[in-house]
């Protein structure tokens, strides 16, 4: 078994190295440099490491993954120091950074104020201390009330008041005659019948939706009918849901496989 | 102190940004807390960095399972931040896009971080599919509805869907495949994800007030409840 | 169908009579192994993309708006496009950052590009170089276009810039001053775009314009998202939302509308065009297996009943 890991990891190292040789000599039919070789055949390999995880866990995968976690936080932690930090921060605090770093500097007098999210940025990384963790509430303070005040008025307005409003759509269309209302009835024509249709399922299904969703009453009679209803409408919304989720989901496998039949293989055009 | 702090630091910032809206001499005051916000939000980043390599130094040090994997995760922190802090390779001085063509830090993202989170999520295609053989099935009312709704989207957003029905005269394509599918997005769908966000929408706004009252103080750990 | 040829025939006729195997041992009550169906998934995907199988597309109304809304801008207009995915998402959402930009390229419209995920910036670089350094390389960084980059703090970045754009990108990615970028003169808030379209599929997305820019500006907003969001995006539209291209479908149809109208394009890169061939097969396999699972389910309830 051992003899095994050793055998197929020097599979894959001569496949590795075959694979970058085919490339860099153009053996796809596109001249790459022996860097730009390496790369692709780097890129597939991962990949195929990846997906390795399909017949079950292994090294491979593991390297793969442990690499991910790694590469990806450096990643969001050097745009996160250039975009934000050099770019919004240095200007308003010194002059010697700025200039340093080529951004333009910002004066101004109320910029000593920023001494307060350098405070409470340090107090964050204080959870990284054993002692004085308690000190990082102070930063999750200020990013919990900004959250909080920032989502208030506007989950209101936009997901609320909003949506009530455009719930109140008109039921009846003017009538004009059998022939005026049984036209452009493809659904996605909206004719009068359809518009009629649509409206009628919008209003009645929000309303009933929103009963499902009640707990204080107890869910019968009249109220017991309208939840059943409001069940219908979210079920079909979990289907349309779960029929978008699928197609989301292969699109991501046809990328990759696009990746390695195209940039590696180069088997398609 | 360590509870009395927090709660104040909350109630000022969710309160400011709340009037900042509608006391227009205010709006200035409420960009400035939302602009700290987003520099402690680097410092987030700071944080969930220097915990990756906490953790995995420690794992290292104890030998725990599967430490030599560690050092993937720490090798590949390290080159990704040296690549990204120091520019190495950029094309331009210091001030040229970190994420400018030829960088190194460009390199490694496009040819490492690419394919890596890309096939992780590309791998739910598989489950996805395993998940529907064993898990969809049209045990009772409610089911079947998901079931047929999922199968009209399915249909209906392929080629395929409107090859079946396109036999149909022109006088039922109420009943073709892409047009049901369309009309299920924007009219059943639309309805049962309205009373969803309605729900959600109140839930946030009435979480957002107790919080910035100091009725709902969790976030402040075990003794600040 | 465009193109066919014998080799995918053959192939879509192993699966599908491997499908009616599977049919039938469901009838006698057995299980299937989930690697069998992983390799149907994979066999069903790669074999339709060797072949490039690819359709025409009809524009949905909600696709249709965005592209009706660009094409009426006047020459000039400026469009802001937030990059706001990652790697994960790109294969659906690339494709449609990809035509939309080559859109307002052809029409002369100015594009002001920002992200509000880190790795929306990784990701606009790929779309700078699929489609303006390579199809309009006579576009001038700083007049035609411009890119402000990637900043930290989701909510609160839109929260500054929807009332001063200064104040939260005070230099472009390549720190050339706000006041030196030809592009932003006249440019000072979210207000002073002409349509703002964010490409995403998380937090934050599409979502979070609506609430701190679209709504209380009055901006027209307009999205392109992964599929797995988009179903949750339509309460918004047509009201909050002027146009919603959902999934690769909506980015194929976008495409297909934009390719058609503008022949000058014909040859253009068409990814989500060709993704749409080994997507539909894939949609059939596993809407067999949703129906072999269920015919698996019914027998096996039949035989508890009987014994």
């Amino acid at each position: 078994m051992k003899n095994l890991k050793w055998f197929v990891l020097a599979a894959v190292c001569i496949l590795f190295a075959v694979s970058w040789f085919a490339k860099a000599s153009g053996g796809d039919g596109v001249d790459n440099s022996v860097l730009d070789a390496f790369l692709v055949t780097l890129a597939a390999f991962l990949t195929l490491a990846i997906m390795s995880f399909l017949y079950q866990d292994n090294p491979y995968y593991k390297f793969a993954e442990h690499l991910f976690v790694g590469v990806s936080a450096a990643y969001w932690m050097c745009l996160g120091f250039w975009s934000t930090v050099v770019g919004n921060l240095f200007p308003r605090i010194s002059e010697g950074l700025s200039n340093f770093f080529l951004v333009p500097y910002q004066p101004g007098p109320l910029n000593f104020f920023f001494a307060i999210p350098i405070i409470l940025g340090i107090l964050l990384l204080m959870r990284l201390s054993p002692k004085g963790g308690w000190l990082s509430r102070w930063p999750l303070a200020f990013i919990v009330g900004t959250t909080a005040g920032l989502n208030f008025v506007r989950y209101l307005r936009s997901d609320f008041v909003k949506q009530i409003s455009s719930t109140f759509v008109p039921l009846v269309v003017d009538w004009q005659g059998f022939g005026h209302f049984f036209s452009n009835i493809s659904l996605t024509a909206g004719g009068p019948l359809v518009m009629m249709l649509t409206n009628l399922v919008i209003f009645i299904g929000v309303f009933c939706g929103i009963v499902y969703f009640f707990f204080s009453k107890e869910h019968t009679g009249v109220f017991g009918k309208a939840s059943r209803v409001g069940i219908w409408i979210l079920m079909i919304t979990f289907g349309a849901s779960f029929g978008y989720t699928v197609m989301g989901r292969i699109s991501l496998l046809v990328g990759r496989l696009t990746f390695l039949f195209t940039d590696w293989l180069g088997i398609i055009g | 102190m360590r509870r009395e702090v927090p709660l104040i630091i909350t109630i000022l910032v969710g309160t400011v940004l709340i009037i900042s809206v509608f006391i227009p001499p205010l709006e200035s005051l409420g960009e400035s807390f939302t602009l700290f916000f987003d520099i402690i939000a680097v410092f987030a980043f700071f944080l969930g960095g220097g915990n990756l390599v906490r953790v995995h130094v420690l794992k290292l040090a104890k030998k725990k399972r599967d430490w030599p994997f560690s050092i993937v995760t720490l090798v590949g922190f390290g080159v990704m931040l040296a690549a990204g802090l120091f520019k190495i390779g950029n094309p331009g001085d210091i001030a040229a896009s970190v994420t400018a063509e030829g960088s190194l830090f460009n390199m490694i993202y496009r040819n490492v971080f690419v394919p890596l989170g890309s096939t992780m999520y590309a791998l739910l295609a598989f489950f996805v599919a395993s998940a529907s053989y064993r898990a969809f099935r049209a045990k009772n009312r409610e089911a079947t509805i998901l079931l047929v709704a999922a199968f009209i989207i399915l249909l209906g957003s392929t080629p395929f869907g409107a090859w079946l029905t396109i036999w149909m005269p022109e006088s039922m394509s109420i009943l073709e495949i892409p047009n049901l599918a369309v009309w299920i997005m924007s009219s059943p769908n639309m309805a049962g994800q309205r009373a969803i966000m309605i729900g959600i929408g109140l839930g946030v706004v009435s979480m957002s007030l107790r919080l910035i009252l100091g009725i709902e103080r969790s976030y402040l750990g075990e003794d600040g409840a | 169908m465009v193109h066919n040829n014998v080799g995918v025939i053959i192939t879509l006729l192993v699966i599908a009579g491997g499908l009616v195997w599977l049919l039938v041992r469901s009838f006698r009550g057995k299980e299937i192994d989930r690697r069998v169906i992983f390799l149907f998934i994979m066999v069903s995907v790669a074999a339709p993309l060797l072949a490039t199988i690819t359709f025409k597309f009809t524009a949905t109304p909600i696709v249709e708006a965005l592209y009706d809304k660009i094409e009426a801008l006047p020459e000039g207009s400026t469009v802001l496009l937030s990059f706001d995915f990652d790697p994960a998402m790109a294969p659906e959402v690339q494709p449609m950052a990809n035509v939309v930009t080559r859109h307002c390229l052809e029409k002369n419209i100015k594009i002001v590009f920002m992200c509000l995920w880190a790795t929306g910036q990784g990701q606009l670089e790929i779309t700078l170089d699929q489609v303006l350094r390579r199809d309009f390389a006579h576009k001038i960084d700083g007049v035609d276009y411009v890119n402000m980059g990637y900043k930290a703090g989701n909510e609160g970045v839109l929260n500054v810039i929807v009332t001063d754009f200064e104040k939260m990108f005070p230099t472009d990615v390549n720190t050339t001053p706000y006041g030196d970028i030809e592009i932003l003169q006249g440019v000072n808030s979210c207000k002073d775009m002409d349509l703002i379209v964010s490409f995403g599929g998380g937090r934050p997305g599409i979502k979070e314009w609506i609430l701190f820019v679209g709504d209380p500006t009055g901006v027209p907003s307009a999205g392109g998202v992964a599929a797995v969001v988009a179903p949750q995006l339509y309460p918004y539209y047509p009201r909050q939302l002027m146009g919603l291209l959902g999934g690769i479908k909506g980015a194929a149809e976008y495409e297909s509308h934009f390719r058609e109208r503008h022949p000058n394009h014909a040859d253009m890169d068409t990814p989500a065009i060709i993704m749409m061939g080994p997507q539909t097969i894939a949609h059939i396999v596993i809407i067999a297996f949703i129906i072999i699972g269920n015919v698996l389910f019914f027998m096996n309830r039949r035989r508890g009943a009987r014994s």
